[in-house]
């Protein structure tokens, strides 16, 4: 274990950012720290980078206790959110900035940042000043800057969190591969679960000072502990008792008997409301009647092909179940303001009420 | 994060300016006229009048051993002066900045004091403090051999206080918009506090830094009212440039007062016209 974090707790005044959080960080292994924005997971990246104090608990890096080392003292590589290019300074300059505090020779500063320039592909403006670069140039200068101390962990806060999708979506690629040439301990911050379940070998999630799950991001996405997670991690739909991802919702369209109740395999009759179709993806919204007298509105995301398999339409009568093997979670409470999560978009509760009158 | 602003900037400077009209004829005559009448008007008679007869009343200025005298005081005690304030206002700076503690407020409003208070104040404050004789602490300092009124640290002392705030002002708001983040990155890379300083911060803030000593420079050499309290006045000894300049100018040696004011003039323009060449073209930041 690189890092172990231990009964770590912080406050900011009345705040409470972590609450007694105990974890560790495998080596060699790309780790996300996902949560929702003032979940504690940053202030937990910066406890180990030693940028805050904990309150109380402990931090060990590499085996060795950190909790009242000095930054500078660490060898942690850190990467913040809005690059902290150092301005005034080349790239190479900037790259070279560990090195030049270590006192390296001048040789090999200089053939360690042209290594280092050509992992992170910023050969051309070694020159440059970071003000001419764009954003994703100025991660990759300061991700190089990070490496260039050999860091026995490298931390990065949201590094994404402040460029467009697309150049986001690029860098997590490339984030991916470099880990596997590099592979040194590597934590990441981040609110967004598409980034930790792609980059990520193992995600804690972290909400409100305390560690909802570690694990795999299949094994968090197919067997959540807890409603939060399987929240956090993707879309959630209520069906009958249960939380139910809407992509694990099966559709069937002939029952047997075709009344109100209980389906074929157990599923529950509803009629559809809406039909949404996002690029390969069609989401239906069903009004189930559930036997109680308030309804529920549950969405369903099918594959093109399965919906046109289907043949429905709107308006028509279909059963829902989850599909075999689906995970799926005891509802805290009751809900009936339909579908949660990030699932398709829909209107408030009322006009759903209404627009199932009229359906019907 | 700058790359949209630096967009959006291009896209400004790439629409054409609207026509202006006569308001803003109107308002560029006014504002030309009024700086015109009240500064440049003024201050280039002071300079005709220095070369009303040729270079011979400056060359009276330096045959006179007391002037000179008084020109190299001035000289040194703005130098002393500006490099306490530069050292003294740059660790201010970063504590009002970077600094949590009760108080800032109150000691953020004390360092704008010297700006509001009349620099004759100051001089009779300093008095009653350090004077030799009835001072608070003045008889303590002069019984060790330390004179401080009617002495040259008196008079550096009196320069200090008005120049105060000159630097602080000037590297508060760029020590702020800097932020802490490439500071903390330092550190992340091996930097201890005196590196960081020295290679992060240091250059971050050196335009607002050299701004606020040219500030502080012009302010110390142009320094009369607490000075002439503190000093005593001692022809060639403890008689600065501007004394002179009030001392020649009640004696009817109107010439000599207008060269000296002149050298004065001359020297603080001279610092703000090196430090517009000499900094970058573009934004300070």
């Amino acid at each position: 274990m690189s890092i172990v974090v231990s009964n770590v707790s912080k406050r900011f005044g009345g705040f409470v950012a972590l609450d007694g959080v105990n974890v560790a960080i495998p080596t060699g292994q790309l780790t996300a720290l996902l949560g929702p924005s003032g979940g504690g997971k940053s202030t937990l990246l910066r406890i180990v980078a030693g940028l805050e104090r904990p309150d109380g608990g402990t931090v060990a890096i590499d085996g060795r206790d950190a909790t009242a080392l000095r930054p500078q003292h660490r060898n942690v590589g850190f990467v913040f959110q809005h690059y902290a290019a150092f301005k005034h300074l080349s790239v190479a300059r900037n790259v070279a900035f560990g090195l030049e505090i270590r006192k390296r020779p001048k040789a090999e500063i200089r053939e360690r940042v042209q290594q280092l320039l050509a992992l992170v592909h910023l050969e051309p403006f070694a020159d440059r000043l970071p003000s001419q670069l764009s954003g994703g140039q100025r991660q990759r200068m300061a991700l190089a800057r990070a490496l260039a101390v050999e860091p026995s962990v490298l931390l990065l806060d949201e590094p994404f969190g402040a460029l467009d999708a697309k150049v986001r979506r690029e860098l997590r690629e490339w984030l991916r591969r470099l880990h596997d040439e590099v592979a040194v301990t590597t934590v990441f911050v981040t609110h967004d679960q598409e980034e930790a379940l792609e980059v990520a070998d193992e995600i804690v999630v972290i909400n409100e000072g305390r560690i909802e799950q570690v694990g795999a991001p299949d094994a968090l996405y197919d067997a959540p502990t807890n409603e939060f997670v399987m929240r956090f991690l993707g879309p959630v739909t209520q069906l009958g008792g249960a939380l139910v991802r809407p992509h694990d919702v099966a559709v069937i369209v002939e029952g047997p008997g075709g009344g109100v109740g209980a389906g074929p395999g157990g599923g529950l009759a509803g009629r559809i409301e809406r039909i949404g179709r996002v690029g390969f993806e069609v989401r239906l919204e069903v009004w189930v009647q559930d036997g109680s007298a308030r309804g529920q509105r549950v969405s369903a995301t099918l594959t093109r092909t399965q919906f046109q398999g289907l043949g429905v339409s709107t308006g028509d009568a279909v059963w829902l179940r989850p599909s075999d093997g689906a995970p799926t979670l005891p509802a805290a409470r009751h809900q009936d303001r339909g579908p949660v999560g990030t699932a398709a978009g829909t209107g408030t509760g009322a006009g759903a009420g209404a627009a199932a009158l009229i359906a019907t | 994060m700058a790359e949209p602003r630096s967009d959006t900037a291009i896209d400004e400077a790439r629409r054409p300016a609207p026509r202006p009209g006569p308001g803003t004829y109107g308002l560029r005559l006014v504002v030309v006229s009024y700086l015109f009448l009240l500064v440049a008007w003024p201050v280039s008679l002071v300079a005709r009048n220095t070369f009303a007869d040729g270079l011979d009343s400056l060359r009276g200025l330096f045959a006179d051993p007391d002037i000179v005298h008084a020109l190299q005081l001035t000289l040194v005690v703005a130098v002393i002066a500006v490099i306490i304030n530069t050292v003294f206002g740059v660790g201010m700076a970063l504590l009002l900045v970077r600094g949590r503690f009760p108080g800032k407020r109150l000691l953020s409003a004390l360092v704008d004091l010297p700006l509001s208070v009349s620099p004759i104040v100051v001089g009779l404050a300093l008095t009653l403090v350090y004077g030799g004789r009835t001072g608070w602490f003045g008889p303590t300092l002069e019984a060790a051999g330390f004179r401080v009124i009617f002495a040259t640290p008196g008079i550096v002392a009196a320069t200090v206080f008005v120049a105060l705030p000159l630097v602080i002002r000037e590297v508060v708001p760029v020590l702020e918009e800097l932020g802490t983040d490439q500071e903390q990155a330092a550190h992340s890379l091996g930097a201890g506090a005196v590196q960081t300083f020295r290679r992060i911060t240091l250059p971050a803030i050196r335009w607002a830094l050299v701004y606020g000593v040219v500030l502080s420079l012009a302010r110390s050499l142009g320094e009369f009212g607490a000075v002439k309290v503190v000093s005593g006045n001692v022809s060639g000894h403890t008689r600065t440039a501007t004394l002179v300049v009030e001392e020649q100018y009640l004696n009817f040696d109107r010439a000599g007062a207008f060269a000296t004011a002149f050298l004065l003039a001359l020297v603080a323009v001279s610092c703000f016209v090196v430090f517009s060449v000499l900094r970058p073209k573009e934004s300070r930041s």
